[in-house]
């Protein structure tokens, strides 16, 4: 368990002021133009060193990021983009970060801009957050007038923050669609390469990070790369506020060490099962869109990306999910199937396409409407969306769906034998002459 | 070059080469949909996905460039996979999702034959369907009078999207909507109004966009298909022109990167049913002030005496749609007669003696290189959609800079607006100092600039920029009229002390010979002898009609604004009693007992190549290899501004004048003009 003193969000819980003088109490802002002082370099190092991943879902490591962009700014400027997008279900963490505390997030920003050489940052917000965002603004207003932030602010690095409210689109998370809805675009995902590193914001050098990747930073430069690496397991490292939501006696955001395990996360901070560990039936670990576990992975499961894609699942945005035996499992697939089909873009087939077909046959499925044969025609469906799209929202469509059939294949078959039973006959569909 | 393996075979091609483009080079044939040369990529379909050695996943080859590719751990060449069962699974998944949404109705739809979706499935999609929900189902969209939307049809590829944004530049469709409710469209349904807006047709690549006046015609496998060139403007595009029988049914854009690359204008793709209505299919007479049919023995025996006169008191005069063998044997005919009084500029225009002052010196194509392009007294939007298009695709990706003098309309691209008339052309500004910085500088002067009182002291003014770079001449004129240079380059002009064109139209002459000329009123006094193909404004006032063939009924040779000299072919024969142009003539001659040294066309090109040399280089446009030209004199500017000669883009000729499908879209345009936009 987390010691206090190794708290990174020390206001997570609102219990205190988010302004600038209560947040500078609680460090931030507390030595940031040493940090600066100490050069690029040095920063870029210490995230590396740190081990930090990205805290997006991918969890791809922050600081190699970084090293992407080019090293010297030429014509096109360089800008940060703060993926404040928080759209995956089970996932708040990044809203408590926003509202309670909006300081580190803006600390944040400025290192690794100076890191990056950005003299612009974005922070594009979730449409549906709206305090936040006024919360955020209000936030970056103070930093501008203490002169933290700004043209010739006091850490000698010209800095400009602007927010960006997004429309409600789930896929304006993915880091080009963001950049696209940016730009005053329909959020639609970019071809890659090119990378963003390379051909961004408006055609510049720029690099998405999430909320939580970039709030981090100036605590890990504060308290040393060493501080942050030691905490969780080697190549999963660091502390990590993971979102407890369903059918638990306390649902919570909680600040936690990587590789906590999953067992001891949900007993000690979520008040445990409801009904107790025995009552569990499926975890979805890391957000909507990885494949669940069943109760008895989830009994040995550890909290970090490498366990939990061990389990051919995946760590996410570390929001739980969990579920007990009452859970209608078929039926909450399903309803992560619309999800996916209502957020598709549009733009390529098999996102397109794929998504509408496995929500119409899990609703089916659901009620038992269906055939045992489609199961497998199910989970190829999934495997033709899968990795066949421009973007990741179709390996999240596919997932869930994927996690479904390979644990609890048992229970469709059961679904679809009781709806036989009970309707008394053989054939359910109706198969036309082809 | 970049070398890389494809399907195991070693192959050097340019680095930013997509992988799709590597594929094809080495031989692979790669499925597509959505990627367009043309066009930017989408990479959308997912249908040219390949396997990259080391990938995790299938990539989209048309949107990876060869550069891109990092090579294998032990400094092997990056290898692609085009028919590994990965890709196989892969195109076979994507076909699936292509298919599931996409109704069966092939038996009623447009473009059965020649659709991309029924070949690739034949080629790549599963046998039989898995898919056991509901069809989605979408409304279908008002685009105006050429295109007809089946939207349900529609494949999401974002072709149509692409072309009209970026190559017509009129961003009027659009994708509205999201996931499997995304919806082609137009803004508001509105009807296009690109002159281009057609050509989406072609790129749809399944039956959404099919042709509205085509609907329900023929199929592709019942026509026969003649290779030919467009006369609806001066620059000649490349067509196809399908027919079944004796109707032509339709005109496709054919391939010519020099002048349209692949797309037509509206007008060259359908003014194609004017050719059924209207026609003067038999002869006739004027007696006692009617028009009566008549036989060819008749007419051409009353032409003959008609033209058996004074031969100062006849002349000929040609219009725009006369091919250079019917002007040829006209010149021939008269010169025999001891006629000076010819004339191709029947608008009254005076060009410049030298080739090199009368055509297109930079080429059609070189107007992409263009940095710098000033645009005097013209309208390319309608004047020369084509072009237009070019110029936006300098504009876009050459950064060339555009100033106009003259009417200022909506182009497709920004430009600098210098001034109305020739009096702006005294001082350019800072678009001066930009065509003389330009590497490659043009300037565009439209055709019926020549037709000003003032043109010498236009061109004198123009003659004094700097625009001749090594090898690149920019000085070009934009002609209206698919027969004028060739008129020009025959020297269908008044020969010595011979009556131009306004004498003749003053009435000057008693006999004047009209060949197709339509868009002037012909003189109310002396005997008019009209040889053309439609009831328009010159049959009208004509005495005696000698019915003629129109350019998709006979084999006959065009010159575009380039001075490119194009064969165009016929397609089917002339209507009822019509005949080939030239062959009246040589007819007309016989009886004035001048007969024509030639009895067939090939007697007639070889008499033609013998006296006008240009006329023997086929599909060439000399450019800067054209020479110089001596332009105009000193004089003072004339107050009137520059105006285009086209009013309406749909109804220039007879042809377009006689087509239902020209008045509906020359009436949407006017609907669309006069329409009040309301508060949004």
């Amino acid at each position: 368990m987390l010691a206090d003193k190794d708290r990174i969000f020390l206001n997570l819980y609102g219990a205190h002021d988010w302004r600038l003088a209560a947040a500078k109490q609680r460090g931030a802002w507390n030595a940031t133009k040493d940090m600066i002082d100490c050069g690029r370099d040095w920063i870029i190092a210490q995230v590396k060193e740190s081990g930090l991943r990205g805290r997006g879902g991918a969890g791809f490591p922050t600081g190699l990021k970084w090293t992407f962009m080019p090293k010297e700014v030429k014509e096109r400027p360089h800008y940060l983009v703060v993926n404040a997008d928080e759209s995956e279900p089970g996932t708040c963490k990044d809203r408590d970060m926003l509202r309670h505390d909006p300081h580190l997030l803006i600390e944040g920003c400025l290192i690794a801009s100076f890191a990056m050489q950005a003299h612009t940052a974005y922070i594009y917000i979730r449409g549906e957050y709206v305090r936040e965002r006024e919360i955020l603004e209000q936030a970056i207003q103070e930093a501008y007038a203490a002169k933290l932030i700004g043209k010739n602010n006091l850490h000698g690095w010209d800095f400009d923050l602007h927010v960006s409210h997004g429309a409600g689109a789930y896929i304006c998370g993915e880091e080009t669609a963001l950049l696209e809805s940016l730009e005053g675009k329909k959020g639609q995902p970019r071809l890659k390469p090119p990378f963003p590193a390379n051909s961004g914001l408006y055609g510049c050098p720029t690099t998405v990070n999430n909320v939580e990747s970039i709030a981090v930073v100036p605590t890990i430069l504060r308290r040393g790369a060493k501080w942050f690496a030691g905490i969780g397991r080697a190549n999963n490292t660091g502390t990590k506020v993971f979102c407890v939501s369903g059918h638990v006696n306390k649902p919570c955001n909680v600040e936690e060490a990587m590789s906590i395990p999953l067992k001891e996360l949900i007993e000690t901070h979520c008040g445990g099962v409801r009904g107790g560990w025995g009552n569990l039936k499926a975890v979805i670990p890391g957000g909507s869109s990885v494949r669940l576990i069943p109760a008895h992975e989830a009994e040995t499961a550890l909290m970090d990306f490498d366990s939990l894609s061990a389990l051919k699942s995946g760590l996410g945005t570390a929001a739980v999910i969990v579920m007990d035996q009452s859970t209608d499992l078929v039926r909450a697939i399903a309803r992560i199937s619309y999800f996916y089909k209502h957020e598709s873009c549009g733009q390529c087939t098999p996102c397109r396409e794929g998504t509408g077909w496995m929500w119409r046959v899990l609703e089916r499925m659901a009620r038992g409407e269906a055939d045992h044969s489609e199961i497998d025609l199910l989970l190829d469906v999934a495997s033709q969306v899968e990795g066949h799209t421009i973007c990741a929202l179709g390996d999240a469509a596919a997932w869930p769906v994927q996690g479904l059939i390979r644990h609890f294949r048992h229970e469709i078959e059961q679904r679809i034998d009781r709806y036989r039973a009970a309707k008394g006959v053989h054939q359910v569909r109706m198969v036309a002459a082809e | 070059m970049s070398k890389i393996m494809i399907d195991g075979v070693e192959i050097d091609v340019p680095p930013d080469y997509t992988l799709l483009q590597a594929c094809e080079a080495a031989g692979a044939e790669i499925p597509r949909f959505c990627y367009h040369e043309r066009l930017s990529i989408a990479g959308n379909c997912r249908m040219c996905l390949v396997e990259v050695k080391g990938a995790p996943k299938p990539v989209a080859s048309c949107a990876q460039q060869v550069k891109d590719q990092r090579p294998a751990k032990d400094d092997a060449l990056p290898m692609v996979f085009t028919s590994s069962p990965m890709v196989k699974k892969a195109r076979n998944g994507v076909m699936e999702f292509l298919l599931i949404n996409h109704p069966l109705d092939c038996p009623i739809c447009d473009q059965g034959g020649e659709c991309d979706l029924q070949d690739q499935a034949m080629a790549y999609g599963r046998g039989g369907s898995r898919f056991d929900e509901n069809k989605r189902a979408v409304e279908d969209k008002d685009m105006g009078p050429l295109v007809k939307t089946v939207m349900t049809r529609c494949i999401q590829c974002t072709r149509c999207v692409r072309f009209i944004t970026e190559v017509a530049g009129v961003p009027e469709i659009g994708a509205t909507g999201r996931g499997e409710d995304m919806e082609i469209t137009t803004y508001l349904e509105a009807a296009l109004s690109s002159e281009l807006s057609a050509n989406v047709i072609d790129l749809c690549p399944v039956g959404a966009l099919t042709s509205k006046p085509y609907a329900f015609n023929a199929r592709p496998w019942e026509l026969k298909k003649t290779e030919s060139v467009d006369v609806m403007d001066a620059l000649g595009s490349a067509i196809r022109i399908d027919a079944r029988g004796e109707e032509v049914l339709r005109v496709l854009p054919r391939l010519n990167e020099e002048i349209n690359e692949e797309w037509i204008s509206d007008k060259t793709r359908y003014a194609e049913d004017g050719l059924k209505r209207q026609r003067l299919d038999r002869p006739y007479v004027r007696v006692n002030g009617k028009l009566r049919a008549a036989t060819w023995d008749e007419a051409l025996g009353a032409a003959a005496r008609a033209l058996s006169g004074d031969a100062n008191k006849i002349g000929a005069l040609a219009g725009d749609l006369a091919c250079a063998e019917s002007m040829k044997a006209t010149l021939d005919l008269f010169r025999a007669l001891g006629s000076p009084n010819t004339d191709c500029n029947w608008d009254g225009a005076k060009f410049p003696a030298e080739r090199a002052g009368y055509v297109f010196n930079s080429t059609i194509a070189g107007v992409d290189e263009a940095d710098a392009i000033l645009l005097v007294g013209t309208n390319p939007r309608i004047e020369a959609p084509i072009l237009n298009a070019r110029i936006r695709k300098a504009w876009l990706r050459n950064n060339a800079r555009i100033g106009v003098v003259g009417p200022r309309a909506a182009l497709t691209y920004a430009y600098d607006y210098i001034g109305a008339g020739p009096q702006s052309l005294r001082d350019l500004g800072a678009f001066a100092r930009a065509l003389g910085d330009a590497k490659k500088p043009l300037v565009v002067i439209g055709a019926a600039v020549f037709a000003r009182s003032d043109a010498g002291a236009v061109l004198h003014a123009l003659g004094a920029l700097t625009l001749k770079r090594n090898g690149w001449n920019g000085f070009n004129v934009l002609h209206t009229s698919a027969a004028r240079v060739g008129g020009l380059d025959l020297g269908f002009t008044p020969g010595a002390g011979g009556a131009d064109a306004r004498v003749m139209l003053a009435g000057g002459v008693d006999t004047l010979l009209a060949l197709g000329v339509d868009e002037v009123d012909l003189p109310a006094r002396g005997t008019v002898i009209y040889l053309g193909t439609h009831g328009d404004r010159g049959a009208h006032r004509a005495d005696i009609i000698l019915p003629g063939a129109a350019y998709t009924e006979k084999c006959a040779t065009w010159v575009n604004t380039e001075g490119r000299v194009q064969y165009g072919e016929r397609a089917v024969f002339p209507k009822g009693e019509a005949k080939e142009d030239w062959t009246i003539l040589r007819a007309l001659s016989a009886r004035l007992g001048k007969t024509l040294p030639y009895d067939d066309l090939t007697a007639l090109r070889a008499k033609m190549i013998a006296d006008h040399p240009t006329f023997g280089r086929l599909d060439y446009a000399p450019g800067a290899a054209a020479g110089d030209a001596r332009l105009g004199a000193t004089g003072e500017f004339n107050a009137a501004p520059f105006a285009s000669p086209v009013t309406d883009f749909y109804l220039t000729n007879p042809i377009a004048r006689a087509s239902m499908t020209m008045a509906a879209c020359a009436r949407a345009a006017a609907e669309r003009a006069s329409a009040k936009v309301a508060a949004e």
